[in-house]
């Protein structure tokens, strides 16, 4: 098992190495950095001032170079401009003495972002709080729903139930978050249409839509009314697929000999059901789920740019439209691990839950 | 004159489909008649959730093949007054050549929702469908080896694949899907990249077959070289020997399309790359292969003729769900802006231009919102009837 672990992880490693070096290849390709130094600098520079703009702040080194030194694996650059040092380490109140040697990722530098004019890792740690509470909530709708549903489904193959639910599971799975997102706020935030004209006319809604269409003010006080949509607008992509997971696998269960035992022993169907075939019909949709969260995290970019909830998807919009090159690559670290670490869990917990495979 | 009431705009709506339900009702009625002479596509015509996906699913494709005579009005063209008007407004310059209203009202910039829908269904079912095959093509020609041979190759392929399924799909669209990234060249690259898989494939799948009849081989291999080369010359670097020569290219692609097409084709191969390689290292297992490996057949030969087609039914079936899911990426691509041009009247897109004012308008997002919803329904009923349907045999 450990050494099962330790190759993963080692892949693992080897995954984000890879993963992040693309993005800061992609990032940092001559059109971007031409963008930057005229976004930082001004915005009439010359060709030549341009170039000189990118030398004067260490972005000529070769891109590996500078890949390390953005790692923390080599150290940052400095050069003399104009009679005073600059270094990548050097700034905040630190002169050439005093800075240190390596600053990138793994000594907890993530750099200035230059969009919202903070430390990268103030804005990443608030969005991400923001973005933790709306995952927290889509957890928490979806999961028990989608299992639910998969499971009335799948116990009696065929039937009239599994027919209604595995329509409205294909039909979710057919509708992507800006999609539902747009429906949904016309059902039930907009003033001219959907419900809430007809709920306030009939007076029983104070304000004049029942939703709220943004979440901006979840961020500070999430209620019901302004976090209800962005939840249920990503859970809704969700509960379609685990819930087809889970009816899959609850159908395979329900055919197994000791079911049949056990439905000809008389126990009771409920019985059967609950402390019978629901322990081992839930291994699968445990993986599912793990490897749901890349998925959410597509989910959670789209809703919260079209909620406006200033987590960390909309701060990877604001940073991928604006260039911001620190911030873009502090948010792709962060998501890939997310993948990488659910994909490393999902492995661990099937091999727990699933004694039949075992692991030299 | 006055607006028109929901049911006449339905009503008119229903009218301007007429070439729509003309095709449908005949291909309806031959592939009912003929149904025992077109295999599972036949059999299709027994299941009700496949027949009922797949009706959707022609209603859009003859939607796109016939859009030209549906659309009502110029899908780019603004006209004065209907900025945002309601559904069934009349036009007001009274233009008498014009269709006098606009069904589904009018978006922001005073153009027509109703054709900028009819035209959007032509953006997209010329992307996702080719895009899909694009990705087809890589994920088996990579996909068949990496399962049938093993070892260090299936590693480093794997490897591969798993990197870019780790890659959250939003971020690598908005690093790969930019103005600027056009400008370094490296769509192109991609292109070059991926666009040889097919004429591999093609290469392969005739020379493995006809390989002891060597007249037939050279004459295959010849014709799929040069189509396969002159495509690619136009599609991959936009140089098409006729450009030079008549002045006119046959192959070509928009450098922000290409883009786009790539884009979506990377993100798709590594999915069926990791099907088909599932697909052969189960099917490898078989007695037939040995049987054919006991018979000195070569490797290609046993993979491209004997274990493919015997892996084509779990194929088709994730071949419709994923033109849908890419329908769901091109959406998504437009939504955040990156899609084809701001002008385009593809869905994603359109939703994007009708999200601002959404709590005041809502029909210029919703009509293209539900047109999306129902084609990526009808694909996933589709897979679900041909699923249920290749399982019976």
């Amino acid at each position: 098992m450990l050494a099962f672990i330790l190759r993963r992880l080692g892949v693992m490693i080897l995954t984000a190495i890879a993963l992040t070096f693309i993005v800061f290849y992609l990032t940092n390709l001559p059109p971007n950095l031409e963008k930057l130094a005229k976004s930082e600098g001004s915005v009439r520079m010359a060709d030549d001032a341009v170039a000189s703009w990118l030398e004067n702040n260490g972005f000529s080194e070769p891109v590996v170079s500078r890949y390390g030194q953005w790692l923390g694996l080599l150290p940052g650059w400095t050069r003399e401009v104009d009679g005073e040092i600059r270094g990548r380490c050097i700034g905040n109140g630190l002169t050439a003495e005093t800075a240190p040697r390596f600053c990138g990722i793994l000594q907890g530098e993530w750099g200035w972002s230059t969009v919202f004019k903070k430390p990268v890792a103030e804005i990443l740690g608030r969005s991400l709080v923001h973005t933790g509470w709306l995952m927290l909530w889509v957890m928490i709708v979806m999961v028990p729903a989608s299992l639910l549903l998969g499971v009335l489904a799948g116990m009696r193959e065929g039937s009239r139930t599994d027919r209604v639910l595995s329509t409205f599971a294909i039909a979710t799975t057919a509708t992507p978050e800006y999609v539902s997102g747009v429906i949904f706020i016309a059902l039930f935030a907009s003033a001219t249409a959907g419900l809430s004209p007809i709920l306030a006319n009939w007076g029983l809604i104070e304000g004049k839509t029942l939703f709220q269409g943004t979440a901006t003010s979840a961020m500070d006080n999430i209620t019901f009314w302004n976090f209800g949509l962005p939840v249920i607008t990503i859970a809704l992509y969700g509960i379609g697929y685990i819930a087809r997971m889970t009816r899959a696998s609850m159908t395979e269960v329900m055919t197994q000999q000791y079911i049949r035992t056990a439905r000809l022993k008389g126990v009771r169907f409920r019985d059967v059901v609950l402390k019978h075939a629901l322990r081992n019909a839930l291994i699968a949709p445990f993986t599912v789920i793990m490897l749901q969260f890349p998925w959410l995290l597509n989910g959670v970019v789209i809703v919260e740019t079209l909620f406006n909830y200033k987590g960390f998807g909309w701060t990877l919009v604001q940073a991928a439209g604006n260039n911001d090159i620190n911030m873009l690559l502090a948010c792709s670290v962060v998501a890939v691990l997310v993948v990488l670490v659910t994909q490393l869990i999902s492995d661990i917990g099937y091999v727990f839950l699933n004694p039949r495979i075992r692991l030299a | 004159m006055e607006d028109l009431t929901w049911l006449s705009i339905l009503g008119r709506a229903f009218a301007q489909f007429w070439p729509v339900w003309l095709a449908l009702v005949v291909t309806f009625a031959l592939s009912i008649r003929y149904k025992r002479h077109l295999g599972l596509y036949g059999k299709l015509m027994d299941s009700t959730v496949g027949l009922f996906g797949l009706w959707i699913v022609l209603f859009w494709v003859f939607t796109a093949l016939f859009a030209d005579l549906i659309i009502t009005h110029d899908p780019l063209a603004q006209l004065s007054g209907l900025k945002n008007a309601a559904p069934g407004s009349p036009l007001t310059s009274g233009a008498d050549d014009l269709y006098p209203y606009y069904l589904f009202g009018g978006d922001s910039r005073a153009r027509d929702v109703f054709s900028r829908m009819v035209m959007g269904s032509r953006m997209v079912l010329q992307i996702a469908p080719a895009a899909t095959i694009f990705a087809f093509m890589v994920g088996i020609t990579l996909g068949l080896p990496a399962g049938y041979f093993g070892g260090k190759l299936d590693t480093l392929l794997s490897f591969l694949a798993n990197l870019v399924l780790a890659f959250p799909v939003i971020l690598l669209f908005y690093l790969l899907v930019t103005p600027e990234i056009v400008q370094t060249g490296i769509p192109m690259y991609f292109a070059a990249v991926l666009f040889v898989f097919p004429i591999i494939f093609f290469v392969v799948l005739f020379n493995s077959r006809f390989r002891t009849n060597p007249p037939r081989r050279n004459l295959l291999v010849a014709i799929t070289l040069a189509l396969g080369l002159w495509a690619y010359s136009g599609l991959a670097f936009n140089m098409d020997p006729l450009k030079y020569l008549i002045g006119s290219p046959v192959f070509s692609m928009d450098p922000n399309l290409l883009n786009v097409f790539v884009s979506v084709v990377f993100v798709n191969s590594p999915g069926v790359f990791r099907i088909v390689r599932g697909l052969v290292m189960d099917i490898k297992a078989r007695d037939y292969v040995a049987a054919g490996q006991t018979r000195g057949e070569s490797p290609w030969y046993i993979m491209l003729w004997e274990i493919l087609p015997n892996a084509r039914g779990p194929l088709i079936v994730d071949f419709c769900l994923r033109i849908g899911y890419t329908t769901i990426l091109l959406g998504t691509l437009g939504f955040f802006g990156l899609g084809v041009s701001p002008e385009s009247p593809d869905w994603g897109s359109t939703i994007n231009d009708g999200r601002r004012l959404l709590s005041v308008y809502l029909h210029p997002a919703v009509v293209p919102a539900l047109a999306l919803m129902s084609l990526v329904l009808g694909l996933n009923l589709l897979a679900d009837g041909l699923r249920e349907e290749s399982l019976k045999d």
